[in-house]
């Protein structure tokens, strides 16, 4: 693999840039692996790549039906946090939240991490309530979260309009200053390029049209439509096709798919300096480094495999940031597009063995699956490489709703997340 | 948006509908294992092709009815009355 750094860049330079070679390793599938992850998203590149990294393995690979993190990891928002209301689900997020925080250097790869801070504005009392509670709980397990009043707001990221007389006005937000950003494309290109250096052959173009069992239940390989191959494990980290996956395996999840849409606005400078969200008025926004407004819309009602959606759940959210920061409104937007997301009931993800053996699962990340990427990569290693969770994700397993231990995120944010 | 064909309304808007989720589901009785309670409450199909699902007419007539509905490409190919069977499309869809 070749190091980046600045000294890298200027020998490079004075090659012309003629040196560099290519930063993962295209493979056939070979007749067999040990371990087989399925999906070529941050997920399961991530996984791969701690398998290799913290568990030793090293006959791994990464089968991807399209082209690697062209699903929800090029789709999301990129807003990452970890101040989640339950101690099992903040726990897992703060779990991905510290692997963010030194990931660049992990992968020797500018993943443009940038903890800007994020504002979760809150509208009504019962907004007030509910916000100052993840506070005080956030704070009871450590994790960085403070109340600001509408002033402070206001002060932290001034384009945010508080007029009293606007029709859902700003009565405070909670802050997460260690929250922030990362640029999708470089964590599942850092995550393949670190894996692919520790020997994980990542195969793209070959989608899993079935799997194999011997006669105890035990899987033993994936039929894929680039031919046959054999595992010892297998490892499904699909995402919107999780159900679909599963179903060859004879496993009914407890996920129904949404789609969810995006958007982002004509370039500017640097003009918004920090993630806001909004649950109550649907707005989520950032600006990213090359200067767009990226702005996260709502899902739409209904089950949809389409990636696409209907045009009001973004006009919802576009008039809400013209009220919210009136800056705004003569921003074009430049393109919109959609994702379908994984929802579970309690809207926790689930990442677990299943009942068949050799079989593991990591799903259900829904509308937010992106600021978890290398701690649920992490955690889902584990709990592959030793046939047994974590603690931090042994709570997050499919058996949690026939048993009622709901990890029930979806009361506490009310909405999506 | 979806055009949604209300069976007592016409077609009209999504915007003006509720989404039910999965149709036909029946409530089991009271006395089912906890695996099937816990399937009713939280297992649905989650369909990559026809699905039939439940939707209210909340900005207009207020009532229920079922629709057949390709997740892959969002068209619609029936749309019928609550408490009348799943429309045999012939192997059409």
């Amino acid at each position: 693999m070749q190091k980046f750094s600045a000294f890298s860049l200027a020998r490079q330079a004075v090659g012309r840039h003629l040196g560099w070679r290519p930063q993962w390793r295209s493979v056939a599938p070979k007749p067999s692996y040990d371990i087989i992850i399925v999906g070529g998203g941050g997920h399961g590149l991530g996984a791969a790549y701690y398998l290799a990294k913290q568990h030793g393995l090293r006959n791994i690979a990464v089968v991807e039906r399209g082209w690697l993190a062209g699903g929800n990891t090029a789709r999301n928002t990129t807003i990452i946090r970890s101040n989640y209301l339950f101690e099992q689900s903040s726990s897992y997020y703060e779990h991905a939240l510290k692997l963010w925080e030194g990931l660049s250097e992990e992968l020797n790869y500018n993943v443009m991490f940038s903890q800007r801070g994020c504002l979760m504005v809150a509208h009504t009392v019962h907004d007030v309530q509910v916000f100052k509670r993840h506070v005080y709980a956030n704070r009871l397990n450590g994790i960085d979260n403070e109340w600001l009043t509408p002033e402070e707001t206001k002060a932290f990221c001034p384009p945010l309009n508080i007029s009293p007389n606007i029709r859902y006005p700003v009565l405070g937000a909670a802050l997460q200053r260690r929250a922030g950003t990362a640029r999708h494309d470089a964590v599942a290109w850092g995550f393949a390029r670190a894996a692919s250096d520790l020997g994980v052959d990542i195969i793209e173009n070959c989608e899993v049209t079935g799997i194999d069992r011997d006669p105890s239940g035990k899987v033993t390989g994936v039929q894929t439509t680039r031919g046959p191959i054999r595992a010892g494990k297998l490892g499904v980290s699909a995402a919107g096709h999780s159900s679909v996956v599963l179903a060859m395996a004879g496993i009914r999840l407890p996920l129904q798919v949404n789609p969810l849409q995006a958007l982002v606005s004509e370039p500017v400078k640097p003009a918004f300096p920090c993630v806001v969200m909004s649950n109550t008025i649907h707005a989520y926004i950032s600006q990213s480094d090359k200067g767009e407004m990226v702005i996260g819309a709502g899902t739409d009602s209904y089950v949809s495999y389409t990636q696409r959606g209907g045009l009001h759940i973004p006009a919802h959210t576009l008039e809400a940031i013209c009220e919210l920061v009136p800056d705004f409104r003569r921003l074009r937007m430049l393109r919109s597009w959609g994702g379908i997301t994984d929802n579970t009931p309690d809207r926790s993800p689930i990442t677990a063995k299943t009942s068949v053996p050799g079989l593991y699962v990591n799903c259900g990340w829904g509308t937010g699956g992106f600021k978890a990427t290398p701690g649920a990569a992490n955690l889902f290693a584990w709990t592959i490489a030793r046939d047994e969770p974590h603690p931090i994700n042994a709570p997050f397993t499919i058996e949690r709703f026939r048993d009622g231990t709901l990890i029930d995120e979806a009361a506490a944010a009310a909405v999506a997340h | 948006m979806l055009l949604i064909d209300c069976p007592y309304c016409g077609p009209r808007a999504e915007i003006e509908f509720a989404y039910g989720g999965e149709a036909h589901i029946a409530r089991p009785a009271a006395d089912v294992s906890e695996v099937e309670w816990s399937a009713f409450l939280y297992l649905r199909d989650n369909t990559k092709g026809v699905l039939a699902e439940r939707w209210r007419h909340s900005h207009g007539c207020g009532r229920f009815f079922n629709a057949l509905r390709d997740t892959r490409t969002d068209q619609f190919h029936a749309f019928y009355e609550i408490g009348t069977p799943r429309p045999d499309m012939g192997g059409a869809v």
